[in-house]
């Protein structure tokens, strides 16, 4: 009963064999731990800057014109364009496409120099706190350094004065800038994506690993019957999902749900919809249950990281965020928030939508061609 | 043609990227026959199975199976024949009732639940209808298989070894049933690997390397390979056997117990082999007529497995 080096080393051996056989786990054993540490040492940035900010100029003066220059120039704000009235701003944030909007009031440089302490009004989309905290926090520095080196001579008296304007931040969608407000509607994202692609991918799969799918392909049951009726269960378990968490978000977490119901459903049909969609191809590429669930994995570790549900989507750099706009759960998230927490109508997550159904149409294709391949 | 035959292809050939699996095969199967189908591992019998009921499309060759086209109708053909695969192909997380009542519904079947009932009766499972497939033992799982692939009464039955695994006991009780269904004028096309089952059937084919080496009625066969057979008997057989196999002239030696069946293709000098031994003095040899087992042996000695070079 001693113990033998010889056997040991069989052991060893043939699990190092099968390891590097099983090709799928092995590339997922290499390539996690490098998409980690790519996705948490570059891609990842909680302090993000250049956020796209609209500027509404009712005072276009040097003074005004410094103000928003020095905001360029922190590197904090992005000047994408102005606007022209209130509501256009509003709008922008609603859509997402402003993180923020400055207003400069009409007859800032006078009341400035006359020493009235004219209000400088920056609106925030505080639905994702964290990504807004630092500019805001930034923002009164940057106007008063502009404002004193602008201002000189006479004009530069009344400046003197102790508060020669005030910055008005307007948090707006979640005035009390809680965590939870913005994490739990991106959480609904990150749970259909986890439960939809790894159950409809190891459902499929397991009828093939077992062989049952012969004997059911050679009864006259047709592939589309098989398909819906394999499908159809899990998006049943994807609307008790929702249904379920929409309950705890408000009962547990208090967050708000101001937007359209119906712009939420249609979003929430087509999230599905591509998910299941993205499970089926990991099924064509899968031959085991246990490899659909290792790829199904692979594919949820972007989604979490690089979709703006964990850090600021923002923040990151170029590369990352086309991936991250590559990925259907980055959409859903931010058309999530706007319906929750924004009150967007259908017309807000129009481009959510599109995004979503493109990726769904490369999907799609993806999985007819590869499924093609296996029947034959 | 078609009223003679459940099952007439010609020319089926089939590759898999660059490997040839079946090779220009032709078949003929007279209705109400048990057609056995033999081959060692990888020569083409599941590949060949699977395009004669629909589920592969064969890349050259043509074809009526039921005298339905097999490129164009597929559907057709799985309506009317029932497949049994090589592997345990039912749903072990369902309930035996569930599994034939899932099929049935596949097949649209009218009449279902007494159909179900029937077939449950016809087993001997009714009192255990709700016990999990998977708990079942090999030889229940394959009986209750082919339950499941008769219940929409299929005039063709495919069955893809449908015994590997199974004791001997299941394999008669499986073959009984196999021997009623052709009496009731079911056809049946049958892959094995068994000389014991082989011999059961009225028509053999035999396939190597995807393609066919001899197909024709059972009792034909030996005559078709020209094979001749002397039977030795007597003591020290098993040195005998060994001494026989390095004789030239000889083509094979099966034993049989304490008998040798000693054959060869060339009639002349397997006599003169035999002369020798006879002037020895120590055995008795008789000459007797070539049989399916010999055939079979011969055929399988001329071809080896063909996974072997089929992963190099």
């Amino acid at each position: 009963m001693s113990f033998s080096p010889a056997r040991f080393f069989a052991v060893l051996a043939k699990e190092f064999v099968q390891m590097r056989r099983d090709r799928v786990t092995f590339a997922l054993m290499i390539g996690v731990p490098i998409m980690q540490l790519l996705i948490f040492g570059f891609a990842i940035n909680t302090d993000p800057r250049h956020l796209p900010t609209l500027v509404e100029m009712a005072d276009s003066g040097p003074v005004a014109r410094a103000v928003v220059s020095g905001m360029q120039a922190s590197g904090y704000f992005e000047v994408i364009g102005t606007v022209t009235s209130a509501a256009e701003g509003d709008r922008a944030l609603r859509e997402g496409s402003a993180s923020f909007v400055l207003v400069i009031p009409p007859g800032f440089e006078r009341d400035v120099a006359r020493g009235l302490s004219p209000e400088l009004l920056l609106s925030v989309d505080a639905s994702d706190p964290t990504a807004a905290a630092a500019a805001v926090g930034a923002m009164p520095g940057i106007a008063a350094t502009a404002v004193a080196e602008t201002l000189s001579g006479a004009t530069a008296l009344g400046a003197k004065a102790p508060d020669p304007f005030t910055v008005t931040v307007h948090r707006q969608y979640n005035a009390e800038g809680k965590t939870s407000t913005n994490i739990v509607p991106g959480l609904l994202a990150i749970i259909l994506a986890m439960t939809m692609v790894m159950i409809t991918a190891v459902a499929i799969v397991r009828e093939a690993e077992k062989g049952t799918m012969e004997a059911l392909i050679a009864t006259p049951v047709r592939p589309a019957e098989v398909m819906l009726g394999k499908i159809i269960p899990y998006v049943l378990v994807g609307y008790v999902q929702t249904l379920v968490f929409l309950l705890a978000a408000k009962l547990l977490f208090d967050v708000p749900f101001i937007g359209s119901r119906f712009a939420f459903f249609l979003g929430f049909n087509l999230y599905i919809v591509v998910n299941l969609a993205l499970g089926f191809l990991i099924s064509t590429l899968s031959r085991s249950q246990m490899q659909a669930m290792q790829i199904s994995f692979f594919t949820l570790l972007p989604s979490i990281l690089l979709s703006g549900f964990m850090f600021p989507f923002a923040g990151m750099p170029g590369w990352a965020q086309a991936i991250g706009t590559a990925i259907p759960a980055t959409h859903f998230l931010r058309l999530t928030r706007k319906v929750m927490l924004k009150g967007a109508e259908v017309r807000d997550i129009a481009p959510d939508m599109a995004a979503i159904a493109v990726i769904m149409a490369v999907i799609v294709v993806a999985a007819m061609l590869r499924y093609r391949q296996t029947l034959d | 043609m078609t009223d003679e035959f459940a099952i007439s292809v010609r020319g089926i050939t089939k590759r898999f990227g660059a490997r040839t699996v079946v090779d220009h095969f032709d078949m003929d199967v007279p209705k109400g026959a048990i057609y056995g189908f033999l081959g060692p591992n990888g020569s083409g019998k599941t590949t060949t199975i699977r395009i004669m009921c629909g589920l592969l499309t064969a890349d050259e060759g043509d074809g009526t199976c039921l005298g339905f086209d097999i490129r164009t109708q597929p559907q057709s053909i799985k309506e009317n024949v029932g497949y049994m695969t090589q592997r345990f192909s039912l749903y072990e997380d369902l309930t035996i009732r569930e599994n034939l009542d899932f099929v049935a519904r596949m097949y649209r079947m009218k009449g279902r639940r007494a159909a179900v009932a029937a077939a449950l009766a016809e087993l001997g499972l009714a009192d255990r209808a709700g016990q999990l497939a998977g708990t079942l033992s090999g030889g229940w799982k394959q009986r209750l298989a082919l339950a499941a692939c008769m219940l929409h009464k299929p005039a063709l039955l495919l069955l893809d070894e449908p015994t590997a695994g199974v004791d001997p006991k299941a394999r008669r009780d499986f073959w009984d049933e196999i021997r009623r269904l052709s009496a009731a004028g079911v056809t049946v096309l049958v892959s094995t690997h068994y000389m014991d089952e082989a011999v059961q059937c009225d028509y053999i084919a035999y396939i190597a390397y995807g393609k066919k080496l001899i197909s024709g009625p059972s009792q034909d066969i030996p005559g078709m390979i020209g094979l001749h057979t002397w039977r030795v008997q007597g003591p020290e057989i098993g040195a005998l056997e060994a001494e026989l196999r390095l004789t030239p002239g000889v083509g094979q030696v099966a034993r049989f117990g304490a008998v040798l069946h000693v054959s060869g293709t060339d009639a002349v000098a397997l006599e003169g082999v035999a002369k020798a031994g006879m002037a020895r003095g120590l055995h008795r040899w008789q000459k007797k007529e070539a049989e399916l087992e010999e055939a079979f042996i011969y055929l399988m000695a001329g071809a080896t497995d063909n996974f072997a070079d089929g992963l190099t």
